[in-house]
């Protein structure tokens, strides 16, 4: 199995903006666009990162890709599902029930229940659809970065 | 006789989980698979959300037909694997057909369990267990046939309230009777129950409590009535009798291999035969929190040790670790999630942290013992709970942010600095 890429929080680089899910619900909204998304789209998309803030401590969390991942054992539907070709963990909305038993198996905690169009999970996919997640990309200070399965940082212009 | 390099006997989560992990470790060695249902794949728990109309038949399947051919299994359906010879290595089928193995998985499952009630041998239609999709689709006849419009259903557990939820999603009106005092006394608190218990009334169904049906009264062998054992009676023109499952056994009943409630298996999901292994509701592995050997019946724990049992049957040595009880389960419209052991014996050393907002719906209750997560339970707020199945897993002690456990915002964020930078940076990574 090919491992994921993956991202890695730096926590104590982390401003607490929180700019990442501004821009996780932009790349997965229907537009695309930062305003659209936010003043026009009804349901919102579900960000898929947890944003934990205390003090002067924050960081950003998302699915962290687990090579033997508790939410693929719970899943009832097989709607969460490893790719193949990535080793991404990813999830189908059209499968899922809403059951809730990722939520359960996650230790990170890092599934949402999504009760949008559907009542259906919802995490990070890593961006699949772009090139780059969006999230680390919009990161002013390089507190979420993205690695390959060596750990050796990707950059978005070498992408 | 064919002879396949892994035999395995059951198609649900355990079956597929080992399939998978085989394939993970051995590309090559013949897999044959044996279900005595006549189905490529479905998914069991979704039996109840077919039943309701939420899950249509082509979208059961947790793996599609093209995972089998993928993984290269011989997939034999609608037979069942009725004989096994430990000393010959093989297994004969209901049609006669022997196959032979190196190594066998037997995941066989459970099998629901039906209490004594006079009168039940005399009915036919109307009366029925709910594990299997065919009993699902013939409920769903039968309702259909007779226009149904009522329901008793036995046994207020996991099967039942989702066969209720199924019911009432039919628009059918649904008295439970349930023998403890309690619904999903196995699973849930006192509290806990109660809420669900109320949001059920709701909902328009009936709950009897600390009551068993004594008697079934059938006209034509179609079921009509129930009378209870307090002396009531039940107009019942559909009975689901769904108090339980109990380890299905058949196979191994004459064999030497060693069983308790289920097939006892080692932490490599060993039986005590060579070659022979067991996963899943069958099975009666290690239970993580209290180290004794049990069945826990639930699709998590079958996936687990079916993927277990794979490894080691294609030898990559994995040790079982174990798991503890855990359940998620919807009913009208209230989200719970448990973990563990929810209802502690009183003094024992057990802490309790408990709140509960009843107008709401929610409650969370955390059970402690010696500074350690033991059990859960989320009512109504199901966010993150999973957090709380790596904190009794890693055994992580809690005193030091003990009162941010209630809490609706609670994150990895108040857990330990050296936990936390362990997981957030991720499986196998240090930064």
């Amino acid at each position: 199995m090919r491992k994921p890429k993956r991202i890695i929080i730096r926590e104590e680089y982390c401003m607490g903006c929180r700019l990442c899910e501004v821009y996780c619900i932009t790349q997965h909204s229907k537009s695309k666009d930062i305003i659209k998304a936010y003043r026009g789209e009804e349901p919102r998309p579900v960000s898929g990162i947890y944003f934990e803030e205390k003090g002067s401590v924050s960081f950003a969390l998302q699915c962290r890709h687990c090579d033997d991942a508790p939410c693929l054992e719970a899943c009832i539907t097989g709607a969460m599902y490893r790719d193949e070709g990535t080793g991404m963990v990813l999830h189908d909305r059209e499968k899922c029930v809403g059951c809730w038993m990722c939520i359960m198996a996650c230790p990170y905690g890092v599934i949402k229940p999504d009760f949008g169009e559907r009542k259906v999970a919802s995490k990070c996919d890593l961006c699949i659809e772009a090139e780059f997640p969006a999230c680390v990309e919009h990161c002013p200070n390089e507190a979420i970065i993205l690695v390959d399965e060596e750990g050796e940082r990707i950059y978005k212009e070498a992408v | 006789m064919t002879r396949s390099r892994y035999l395995i006997i059951g198609n649900s989560a355990a079956g597929v989980a080992a399939v998978e992990a085989i394939r993970q470790a051995d590309g090559k060695g013949a897999i044959t698979v044996v279900s005595d249902e006549d189905v490529v794949n479905y998914s069991r728990p979704l039996i109840s959300y077919y039943l309701g109309g939420r899950v249509s038949e082509d979208r059961m399947a947790f793996r599609d037909r093209r995972f089998y051919e993928r993984n290269e299994v011989a997939l034999i359906l609608g037979r069942k694997a009725e004989e096994l010879d430990v000393e010959r290595r093989r297994v004969v089928l209901s049609d006669g057909t022997e196959l032979g193995y190196e190594k066998l998985l037997i995941a066989t499952g459970g099998r629901p369990i039906i209490p004594p009630m006079d009168g039940l041998r005399k009915v036919r239609e109307g009366a029925f267990t709910f594990t299997r999709l065919s009993d699902a689709k013939e409920m769903l006849k039968y309702i259909r046939e007779n226009e149904v419009k009522e329901a008793v259903v036995l046994g207020a557990g996991l099967i039942g309230l989702k066969a209720t939820e199924g019911l009432v999603e039919r628009g059918i009106k649904v008295t439970i009777v349930e023998l403890a005092d309690r619904i999903l006394a196995n699973t849930l608190d006192r509290e806990a129950s109660a809420i669900l218990e109320r949001a059920l009334g709701n909902w328009g169904c009936k709950v009897i409590k600390e009551d068993t049906i004594s008697r079934v009264i059938s006209s034509r062998g179609r079921v009509r009535e129930v009378v209870l054992r307090s002396g009531r009676s039940l107009s019942a023109p559909l009975l689901v009798i769904a108090v339980g499952v109990r380890p299905n056994l058949e196979l191994v009943e004459d064999t030497p291999i060693n069983y308790d409630r289920g097939i006892t298996v080692d932490e490599h999901m060993r039986t005590n035969v060579e070659d022979v292994y067991a996963a899943g509701d069958v099975a009666q592995a290690r239970d993580f929190l209290t180290g004794w050997s049990s069945v826990i019946a639930i699709w998590p724990v079958a996936f687990r040790q079916g993927k277990v049992a794979g490894w080691n049957m294609a030898g990559r040595e994995t040790r079982y670790e174990g798991l503890f009880p855990m359940n998620s389960v919807e009913l009208a419209g209230i989200p719970t999630i448990s973990f563990g052991t929810t209802n502690p014996p009183e003094a024992d050393g057990y802490e309790i942290l408990a709140r509960k907002d009843e107008e709401s719906c929610l409650y969370r209750k955390i059970v402690l013992k010696e500074n350690k997560v033991v059990g859960a339970i989320f009512l109504g707020r199901i966010e993150r709970a999973g957090i709380f199945s790596g904190l009794i897993k890693d055994g992580i002690d809690v005193s030091s942010f003990k009162e941010e456990l209630l809490s609706d915002d609670f994150g990895l964020l108040v857990l330990p600095a050296e936990y936390r930078k362990h997981m957030v940076k991720g499986e196998g990574m240090e930064v």
